[in-house]
C-alpha cells in the first residue's frame, strides 16, 4: 500500500465527517505527517542554504570578538607596560625628591651657618661701633656743653656790657681810644 | 657802573659843592647820607627801584632831606637819584670825599662809634690819628650802634679797632 492510500484509508476509517476534527487539540494524522515532512524539508533547505551564511556570520562574529579580545589583551599589556613606566618614573621622582631634599637640607644648613657667622660678625661690629659712638657722644656732649656754656656766657657778657654802657662809659671809652691812638706812633 | 662814570659823577658833585662854597658841609652831609643808604635796605630799594618814576624818587629824597641838610646836598642827591644812579650813590660819594680830602692834602679817616663825637673829640681824634698814621686826616664819623662802645677808625688800609664789639668777640672766641 502506497503512502497516499494509507493516509486516505486512515482518514476514511477514522472520520466519516471530514468537516469535523477528531480532537480539539491534535490535528489529523496526515496533517502531522505532511507538516512534519514539510518542516523537515524546510529545515533541511534552511540548513543547506542559510547554514553557511549563518556559520560565516558566526565565524565573523567570533573573529571580531577574538579581535576585540586580542585588542583588549594588547591594551592590557600596554597599560601594564605604562604602569611599569609610571612606577619607574615614580621611583625616579622619589629618588629625585630625596636628592633635592638632601640638597635643600645641606643648603639650609650652610645658609644657617653663614647667617650665624655673619650675624655674629655684625654683632661684634655693632658693639664696637656702639662703643665708639658712646665715646664720641660723650666727647661731643662735653664739647656741646662747653659750647653752650660759652654761648650763654657770651650772651650774658653782651647783656652785662651793654647794660653797663652809659653815657659816661661811652665817653671814657672814646677818650681812652683817643689817648691810646695819640700815644702810639 | 664803571669806575670812570663814578669818577665823573664824583668830580661833578665836587665841583658844584666847591662852586657853591659849601664843600665841607656838603661833603659831610653826603658822607652821612651814603652810610644811611648802606644801612637801610628800604631806603636803598626806594631810591634804586627803576619801576619807581624818577620824579617820585626825587620827591622821596626831598621829603627825607628837605630842611635837614643844605639845599646843595639835597639837590645833588636828587640829581644822582633822578638820573638812575642811586645804586652807585655811596661809591660816588666816597669818591667825592676822597677827592675833597685829597684837595686838602688829607686822608679820609672813617670813624665808627656807638654815640656821636663832640667837635672837640673829633679834633683831638684827628690829631691822634694823624700822629698814629703820619698823615693828616679828614675825620668822617659814622654813628653805628653795632660798635656797642669805643671807636673803630679806618685810615686807608689801616684799621685801629678799639670797639667793645671786637673785645666781646675776642672774649667769645676765647670762651
Amino acid at each position: 500500500m502506497s503512502l497516499y492510500a494509507l493516509l486516505l484509508a486512515t482518514a476514511e476509517a477514522g472520520h466519516e465527517d471530514i468537516s469535523q476534527t477528531p480532537s480539539w487539540i491534535w490535528p489529523e494524522g496526515y496533517e502531522i505527517a505532511f507538516g512534519g515532512l514539510a518542516s523537515v524539508i524546510v529545515f533541511g533547505l534552511l540548513f543547506w542554504k542559510a547554514g553557511p551564511v549563518v556559520k560565516k556570520g558566526m565565524q565573523a562574529r567570533t573573529d571580531r570578538i577574538q579581535k576585540d579580545l586580542d585588542g583588549a589583551a594588547a591594551a592590557l599589556s600596554s597599560a601594564a607596560a605604562e604602569a611599569a613606566d609610571i612606577r619607574q618614573a615614580k621611583g625616579d621622582i622619589e629618588s629625585e625628591r630625596s636628592r633635592l631634599l638632601a640638597d635643600a637640607d645641606m643648603t639650609a644648613a650652610q645658609v644657617l651657618r653663614d647667617g650665624r657667622a655673619r650675624i655674629e660678625a655684625e654683632v661684634i661690629e655693632v658693639e664696637a661701633k656702639a662703643a665708639d659712638d658712646l665715646v664720641q657722644l660723650e666727647s661731643r656732649s662735653g664739647d656741646e656743653l662747653r659750647g653752650e656754656i660759652a654761648r650763654l656766657s657770651a650772651e650774658v657778657s653782651d647783656r652785662l656790657v651793654v647794660d653797663q654802657l652809659d653815657s659816661a662809659t661811652h665817653n671814657d671809652l672814646i677818650e681812652s681810644f683817643i689817648a691810646k691812638v695819640g700815644a702810639s706812633k | 657802573m664803571s669806575s670812570d662814570r663814578i669818577d665823573g659823577y664824583a668830580r661833578a658833585l665836587f665841583e658844584i659843592a666847591r662852586a657853591e662854597g659849601t664843600l665841607d658841609e656838603v661833603e659831610d652831609e653826603l658822607f652821612r647820607f651814603a652810610r644811611s643808604l648802606e644801612g637801610s635796605d628800604a631806603l636803598r630799594n626806594a631810591l634804586t627801584d627803576e619801576q619807581v618814576p624818577a620824579a617820585r624818587r626825587q620827591a622821596i629824597v626831598e621829603d627825607l632831606l628837605g630842611g635837614k641838610t643844605t639845599p646843595t646836598t639835597t639837590q645833588l642827591i636828587s640829581l644822582v637819584v633822578g638820573s638812575g644812579r642811586g645804586r652807585d650813590l655811596p661809591a660816588i660819594i666816597d669818591r667825592l670825599v676822597q677827592r675833597a680830602s685829597s684837595s686838602k692834602q688829607l686822608e679820609v679817616a672813617e670813624v665808627r662809634t656807638a654815640v656821636a663825637l663832640t667837635a672837640d673829640q673829633q679834633t683831638r681824634l684827628a690829631a691822634a690819628l694823624a700822629n698814629a698814621t703820619g698823615k693828616q686826616v679828614n675825620v668822617k664819623v659814622i654813628v653805628d650802634p653795632a660798635v656797642l662802645g669805643g671807636v673803630v677808625a679806618t685810615v686807608g688800609d689801616t684799621v685801629i679797632d678799639g670797639s667793645v664789639r671786637t673785645r666781646l668777640e675776642q672774649l667769645k672766641a676765647r670762651l
